[in-house]
């Protein structure tokens, strides 16, 4: 379909991969110079090498070929790269996915400057409920005043005498900015003694915005930095099982078989649970994420295998082993970009079970650890389900584990759509 | 038949090995065990603790322990619950039987509503209810099973409609035959509910996908052709080859659905493993967390084995080899 392609060009180009997004149309008449994907380099930059982009890369190829008798003439840029970005774009709830997901992300980033307060803080008001923002002026809140009701909590209203304006950009708790450079301004909050409670608080007192905000660096980095380990080994050991075959191969399968032959859950109870609650929020961290990958790798080590097993009887893997090339360079420059394109789009749709996992974890108070929090644990802080009914801004970070499992899922089936076409 | 699955279960012999010892191993390198509480007590004497640590093997060296654990488990001894004073085969039967049934009834939910859903998607494609039905199943596997069964505590507390949690009322003894059966089967709504949406979901869009492929085979346009109905078509003939790739998937969503399991036990107090499993990890009851967590993994690998099987009758393209 490509080898009669009409000298134009143009029209045939849009007709093999339409429809092509306004963006590459080209100004009517007008010539743009080439662009630079057709490059001999930009070909390290593809990803796979399967026949659809070898197609393509041999379409480009030509095209590249043909452009020299034809200079200045406008290509549609057709590198596998692209073509997958151009499907992806069409996907609308994998782009709105990526938007809500990369708006999470950032929030997570700027949490010290978007919340109010640091995590630790404690306060007198246990359990108050969201302040109510009102106008006069600009945005005021009401000092609050509580009293105990016959159970014995607390029942906090609004003193209509008292109120504070609410400010942007206010000095506060001291942060660090990326963990380097100091800082004391926050985006919004009140000054003097009052304190301003977007979401309320916690059984301590503690601001619930800012908690639900530090823990959002934890819970979203979690899922990522899990599925670049475990995939990591996952993609090594496979390999090596794979290429290699033999003994190796058959020690380290019946060693994935035992880890997958345990429900995942029970595994990351036993070995989280050990952990001694003395260690230091970060090596919690740590060990927490190292667990979740070391429980996930497995699944991931036989896929790569069985992909590495049928990659090393093609054609090229062993004319480079007649050339004798050596067994590092293959696997690295052969077998690998064969799974990474898939590599890729599993890591993506893997991000939420660890997501999941690690808040699962933290709920059951093998997680993370308070006082530092993260969305599972600060659901666990309701002290006792039923009385969530009283207290359900509590609930807020199990709504937010959910929007961002569900965009990160959009993400990945986006991927996975626009980077491997035939599996859908 | 026979032959296949004797040699499967052969096969599991070294697994099941390998299973035991990586626990066993867990929890051994974690630092302290069911006594180093009691050291710190001023109370108990140093020669209590020693004598209890003879009685319980802990002094030996944690591979002559493992050996020693794996010698008694041949014997139908899996070891001594710290805590609770019993044996641990006796105490873990009662937590199995409870996940059990709260996993079985939850696949069964999930089938229940999944293929008929997945089924009507896939013959109205593209269609309204297919649309509402993918968006619902991609939530369905982004919640958090842990905060659905929050939700669905709170739901039974306002509602007054269903017990808030557990397995059983507080008069169960008292109550008869049936109505023991009725008390248990109401408290079993709410988990198997919560534990089964998640299924929904995957299940809907396997046999969705499933479905369409094989709608698209010759033999469905050959059946067409010769002029049966579509009810015929789509029932007879497509939905059940469309069903074969769905009994791989139950092996490996078994896992899932333990794990998931496991949570819900936690939050709803469903006596499960996986409630049994946490509480004896985090007081150190070393017998207790190991037959938990093998008798997890054992439910896992039995449920994979039936899978196989189940496989192998139902797809006669499959070979006992």
């Amino acid at each position: 379909m490509i080898d009669d392609e009409s000298p134009d060009g143009i029209s045939s180009a849009q007709a093999d991969y339409s429809p092509i997004s306004d963006a590459y149309v080209p100004p009517t008449g007008g010539l743009t110079p080439l662009p630079s994907v057709f490059d001999e380099a930009s070909d390290d930059h593809d990803i796979g090498t399967t026949p659809f982009d070898n197609a393509s890369r041999a379409a480009s190829k030509r095209f590249l070929a043909s452009r020299k008798s034809l200079p200045g003439e406008w290509l549609a840029p057709r590198s596998p790269t692209k073509l997958a970005m151009r499907r992806f774009k069409k996907n609308k709830l994998a782009v709105g996915g990526a938007i809500v997901a990369g708006l999470l992300y950032f929030f997570a980033l700027f949490a010290p400057f978007l919340a109010p307060y640091d995590y630790i803080t404690q306060s007198d008001n246990s359990y108050q409920p969201p302040v109510r923002i009102h106008w006069s002026g600009g945005p005021i809140i009401y000092q609050t005043t509580w009293a105990f009701n016959e159970y014995q909590e607390r029942v906090y209203a609004d003193d209509l005498t008292h109120s504070e304006h609410v400010k942007l950009f206010v000095r506060g708790d001291k942060y660090k900015i990326f963990g380097l450079l100091p800082c004391v301004w926050h985006l919004f909050g009140v000054s003097g003694s009052q304190r301003i409670h977007i979401l309320g608080t916690d059984q301590l007192g503690r601001d619930y915005l800012s908690r639900v905000l530090y823990g959002s660096q934890i819970s979203l980095s979690v899922g990522i930095l899990a599925v670049i380990i475990s995939f990591g080994i996952g993609l090594v050991v496979g390999g090596i099982s794979g290429f290699y075959g033999g003994i190796l191969d058959d020690i380290i399968m019946r060693i994935c078989e035992i880890v997958m032959s345990i429900p995942d859950l029970y595994l990351l109870i036993a070995l989280a649970a050990f952990l001694p609650s003395t260690i230091s929020p970060i090596l919690s961290y740590v060990l927490i994420t190292v667990i979740l990958a070391f429980v996930g790798w497995a699944g991931m080590a036989r896929i790569v295998r069985g992909m590495v097993l049928s990659a090393r009887e093609l054609q090229y893997v062993e004319a480079a082993r007649a050339l004798g090339v050596s067994d590092s360079r293959i696997i690295m420059r052969h077998v690998v970009p064969v799974t990474f394109t898939f590599a890729i789009v599993q890591a993506s749709l893997a991000i939420p079970g660890y997501m999941l996992a690690e808040a699962g974890l933290s709920f059951l108070g093998v997680g993370i650890r308070d006082p530092v929090p993260s969305w599972g644990n600060l659901l666990a802080t309701g002290e006792g389900i039923t009385n969530l009914i009283h207290r359900p801004w509590i609930l807020y970070p199990g709504l937010l584990i959910f929007i961002s499992t569900l965009s990160i899922n959009f993400v990945g089936d986006g991927l996975r759509d626009a980077l491997d076409p035939k599996t859908k | 038949m026979i032959w296949y699955i004797t040699r499967r279960i052969l096969q599991l012999i070294p697994l099941v090995l390998g299973i035991t010892f990586m626990s066993f191993a867990i929890m051994k390198l974690a630092p302290g065990d069911y006594l180093s509480t009691m050291r710190q007590n001023p109370d108990i004497s140093p020669e209590t603790i020693a004598r209890l640590s003879a009685d319980f093997g802990l002094d030996k060296p944690w591979l002559v322990q493992y050996l020693i654990w794996i010698k008694n488990a041949f014997h139908g001894d899996f070891g001594y619950s710290f805590t609770y004073k019993m044996p641990v085969f006796q105490l873990i039967g009662s937590y199995a039987g409870a996940t059990l049934l709260l996993s079985l009834t939850s696949l069964l939910f999930s089938y229940c509503v999944a293929l008929p859903m997945g089924i009507y998607a896939a013959t109205h494609k593209n269609g309204l209810i297919d649309r509402i039905a993918s968006v619902l199943a991609a939530a369905g596997i982004a919640l958090p099973g842990f905060f659905v069964a929050i939700l669905a505590l709170m739901f039974a507390e306002s509602t007054g409609w269903f017990p808030v949690a557990g397995m059983e009322s507080n008069n169960y003894s008292s109550l008869s035959a049936v109505g023991k059966v009725l008390d248990v089967g109401k408290h079993l709504i709410l988990p198997t509910l919560v534990l089964g949406t998640r299924g929904v979901a995957s299940i809907m869009r396997m046999m969705r996908g499933n479905l369409l492929d094989v709608l698209s085979e010759n033999y469905i346009l050959a059946a067409r052709a010769r002029g049966m109905s579509e009810r015929v078509v789509i029932i007879k003939h497509a939905a059940r080859s469309a069903i074969n790739p769905l009994i791989t998937m139950f092996g490996g969503d078994l896992g899932g659905l333990l794990a998931g399991a496991a949570l819900v036990e936690n939050v709803m107090a469903w006596p499960g493993l996986g409630r049994l499993l946490l509480a004896s990890v985090q007081s150190k009851d070393l017998y207790v967390a190991m037959g938990s967590f093998i008798m997890g993994a054992g439910m896992l690998i039995v449920g994979n084995l039936i899978a196989d099987v189940l496989l192998a009758v139902t797809d006669p393209r499959i070979k006992f080899s």
